[in-house]
């Protein structure tokens, strides 16, 4: 099956873009800002944050997970560690921890251990399965600037993809909408946890994205129906208006607050007040231009469709025209041929192991683009999905990407490699303060193989989300997590496990 | 290693006059009755495997020291349109469909459509392809807007980049079924049945050109067909599995099941007509009502029942190298992994008729034989050295032409 983007602007589009400020944790500090207790959500007045996540952890026990080959998504490797897990956090690695009391001891003899894995792009629930026009719901194609749709308020909770990702060991994932438009909309990070809203899956704390698109889609799109953008040219002059309109949006907040506050310094200071005064009004919320100042003020991450070198290279310039930070270029194909300047800028490449071709922008793709984007110092190589299908076997693309670049002569560990499917992927979605490794205090997200990660024949034996076991492969569910699914087939007709 | 790259120069520059070449101690995967053989030699002469044993030799061959690495059949890149299609999105660049656009009472079928007369063998997806060792393809026409859910004609071709590539015997008519051609056949699949069975009646019986829906060649290539002609179908859900089981019995079809998300579901009745299946392993999501069932254990419920299967992505020709990635997937949902190995080498030259050519690691048979660097299956393995008819394949893509560009480039950038 194809990637979402790859079958044609018409019905799919390609992802959304992540916050800025986390970004910047890619490429120039080794950490990026912890989210707050809950995200703000970027706007230019001060309504609180709408939408706010309701999820919960699941009730766990302590867990230590005892004698596994553990790559912990720092980059280190531990041979016969323990993992132990307390509370919903992990609370220990290293050897011979030992287990607190009424702690439930899994022997993880043979087994590996890593991190919950993290797609930074995904359109589960946007473009759910199945794929009927009910369902299309990832691109808002009536104007290529459509900042103001959230892929969230689309999400179908009951797309059996997810319960699919979570069988692969996917724990947290980024839904963006398509990138049918030059600006699509923001995107929502999820826990993967069955929930009947999506609100109960929604990632504390973690940035909304803001997803935009370079190149054919957006051009081919609109441009077939005599429409802007029509060129590149019309592409990049889109995104700039956008930009200057919000940032004019931006200074009207910004002289509306100043008022604001003279007013109130005088209703409030010494001497008579003006009973005759009134207080400034607040200029009228726009939703479009609300995202976009939320991007430059670097509260939302900002994740940007782009298959062409030279493209990237001229969205590098918008954001340095506009001030926002680019998180990551997904898909990114010729990511290898500019891996210096998205390392120096602090951009992770968001890639396929091997798609390539399927259109013009995507002629150039090479199978060690991933090892390339990583070589440069600071260089954040991240892998993506795009696909209900590839966000199964994230860990396969990786083993591939890894396979290719130490065919080249590069020096590619798999505790180095699992960073590009955990850590980096959390610095590109501003969570890596609280996910994407195994170390003490992070959340217990945890996936325990049944051999190496990086084999084809590996599998996710039992997955753990905030200390909780989600997933379990020696008692799998006897009826589907998804509604839709319920009363069809049966999932123990005729297994051949 | 330097040897083995050597060895292989030679072969390369010396390509017009086929020199005898000794692959010495392989983990030789023969896909046939004789099974795994460790530690063994395979002579190959004239573009054909001459010899399979211990302790062969042959004056004046290139002689390849294995090492004990696997040894396998060229594999089978799945349908595709390979050659066909270099860029999808592109108008110019694509060749994969009729589509002309009109409905079907105006002849709208051209079973006379044959894709693979559009195969350019020039293609950078033919070498990007090769050196992942698939050696060989059957071109699916497909099925556009605007076109018919009977697409045409296909047939297997090699990819060693000879022009005429069209593997003998292979011919085949490829009609796609199910709710996705609805709006080709009138809003109703019970019409692809329906329509089926007038070109059956069109084909049998003399019809006014009148409002028919095919020319006479048209007539006379889906008369072929009904006499024993292999048609693939491609078809998801059960019941029209079923279905097209018995139609192409009624009517002396030799039927080919692809997609067949829903196969397991009907395994015995397959497995007791001899029906083959082509499924894509990775399709487990219920990613349209035909296809509820879908599951990652397809390929292992099928095989366990008796059902020759192969393995095939569908709409994927840029990355149908991956068709290996889904074997072993197969084999991580319980198939058995010689079985899955013979999936996509002999049981696919059976399918497509090519079986006693090619496809087997045994004397008299094409040698298009694939040196892996590890598990012929595993994604953390490579192809070191493919052979086509005996040739060793220059292991260079468009693809590694960029990466050396720029990987040059990036060491100097970075080492400053």
């Amino acid at each position: 099956m194809q990637p979402t983007h790859a079958r044609g602007v018409m019905r799919r589009h390609v992802m959304t873009p992540l916050l800025g400020v986390l970004l910047s944790a890619c490429a120039t500090a080794p950490q990026s800002q912890a989210p707050t207790q809950q995200a703000t959500t970027a706007t230019a007045s001060n309504t609180p944050a709408p939408y706010t996540s309701t999820y919960r952890a699941r009730a766990s026990q302590a867990t230590l997970i005892r004698g596994a080959t553990i790559l912990t998504g720092t980059g280190a490797r531990i041979d016969n560690g323990d993992v132990l897990i307390v509370d919903g956090k992990i609370a220990g690695v290293g050897t011979q921890l030992s287990a607190p009391a009424g702690a439930k001891v899994i022997d993880a003899k043979g087994r590996w251990v890593t991190p919950g894995l993290i797609d930074v792009h995904s359109h589960l629930g946007v473009y759910p399965s199945p794929d009927v026009d009910a369902h299309s719901d990832g691109n808002e194609m009536v104007d290529p600037v459509t900042a103001q749709a959230w892929a969230e308020h689309a999400v179908w909770p009951q797309d059996p993809g997810f319960q699919a990702a979570l069988e692969g060991g996917v724990t947290t994932l980024q839904i963006l909408p398509g990138s049918g438009n030059l600006i699509g909309g923001r995107g929502v990070t999820l826990k993967n946890v069955h929930a009947t809203t999506y609100q109960a899956m929604k990632f504390p704390g973690a940035p909304q994205g803001l997803k935009m698109a370079c190149g054919e889609n957006p051009k081919g799109y609109y441009g077939e129906k005599g429409q802007a953008p029509m060129t590149r040219m019309g592409n990049v002059a889109g995104y700039r208006q956008a930009f200057a309109d919000a940032q004019a949006y931006r200074d009207e907040w910004d002289k509306y607050r100043r008022e604001l506050a003279e007013f109130e310094k005088k209703q409030q200071g010494p001497g008579k007040k003006d009973e005759q005064a009134k207080p400034p009004s607040p200029p009228k919320r726009d939703l479009k231009s609300e995202t976009l100042v939320g991007a430059m003020n670097g509260e939302i991450m900002v994740h940007i469709h782009c298959y062409r070198a030279d493209e990237m290279a001229i969205m590098i310039d918008l954001a340095r025209e506009f001030g926002f930070q680019i998180a990551a270029f997904h898909h990114a194909v010729e990511a290898y041929k500019i891996a210096d300047l998205l390392a120096e800028n602090g951009i992770c490449g968001a890639e396929w192991a091997d798609w390539w071709g399927f259109k013009m922008e995507a002629f150039d793709g090479v199978m060690e683009n991933l090892a390339l984007t990583d070589m440069p110092k600071n260089g954040c190589a991240v892998v993506h999905s795009d696909s209900a299908e590839g966000i199964q076997r994230l860990n396969q693309e990786a083993a591939k990407a890894m396979t290719r670049g130490v065919r080249m002569g590069l020096d590619i560990s798999r505790e180095h490699a699992m960073k590009w499917l955990t850590l980096n992927a959390a610095k590109a979605l501003g969570i890596d303060e609280v996910t994407g490794t195994l170390e003490a205090g992070k959340m217990g997200d945890v996936v325990i193989w049944n051999g190496d990660p990086f084999s084809v024949y590996a599998l996710a034996e039992q997955v753990f989300i905030d200390g909780a076991l989600v997933y379990d492969r020696a008692n799998p569910p006897t009826r589907p997590a998804s509604d839709f699914l319920l009363g069809q087939y049966d999932a123990t007709e005729g297994s051949a496990q | 290693m330097r040897t083995l790259i050597a060895s292989l120069l030679v072969i390369c520059a010396s390509n017009a006059v086929a020199q005898d070449v000794l692959i010495r101690g392989a983990t030789v995967h023969t896909a046939s009755s004789k099974g795994t053989l460790t530690n063994t030699d395979v002579l190959i002469r004239d573009g054909k495997i001459h010899s399979v044993g211990s302790g062969l030799s042959a004056d004046g061959a290139v002689s390849i020291d294995a090492k004990g690495r696997a040894l396998t059949p060229g594999m089978f890149a799945g349908l595709s349109t390979i050659g066909v299609e270099e860029v999808s999105q592109e108008e110019t660049a694509n060749d994969a469909a009729l589509s002309l656009g009109a409905p079907a009472y105006e002849m709208q079928w051209r079973p006379e459509f044959d894709v693979s007369t559009a195969y350019n063998s020039r293609s950078v997806v033919v070498p990007v392809t090769r050196i992942e060792g698939m050696t060989w393809t059957v071109l699916a026409p497909g099925t556009a807007r605007g076109s018919n859910f009977l697409a045409g004609q296909g047939a297997a071709v090699t990819l060693d980049g000879r022009r005429d590539a069209v593997l003998d015997g292979s011919r085949s008519l490829f009609i796609n079924l199910g709710g996705k051609l609805n709006s080709l056949s009138g809003g109703s699949r019970a019409a692809q049945w329906m329509l089926l069975e007038q070109a059956v009646h069109e084909t049998r019986n003399r019809i006014s050109d009148d409002k028919a829906l095919m020319h006479p060649l048209g007539r006379e290539v889906f008369g072929r067909y009904l006499a024993g002609g292999r048609v693939v179908f491609h078809v998801d859900r059960a019941n029209d599995i079923v279905k097209t089981v018995s139609l192409a019995k009624r009517y002396g079809i030799k039927p080919v099941i692809a997609g067949g998300a829903e196969a397991w579901v009907v395994a015995e009745e397959l497995a007791e007509a001899k029906v083959p299946v082509i499924l894509d392993p990775l399709a487990n999501l219920p990613s349209s009502f035909d296809q509820i069932g879908a599951r990652l254990d397809n390929a292992a419920l099928l095989h366990r029942a008796g059902v020759k299967i192969t393995f095939s992505q569908f709409e994927d020709s840029h990355n149908a190298r991956k068709v290996r990635q889904t074997a072993g997937n197969a084999v991580a949902h319980g198939m058995p992994k010689e079985a899955a190995i013979t999936a996509l080498t002999a049981d696919a030259a059976d399918i497509f008729g090519l079986g006693a050519s090619r496809g087997r690691i045994a004397p008299g048979q094409a040698a298009d034989l694939v040196l892996w660097s590890g598990d012929p299956l595993d994604v953390t393995s490579v192809a070191e050295q493919v052979w086509i008819a005996g040739k060793a394949i220059e292991m260079r893509s468009r693809q590694l032409e960029l990466r050396d560009r720029y990987f040059q480039r990036l060491k100097q950038v970075t080492s400053k």
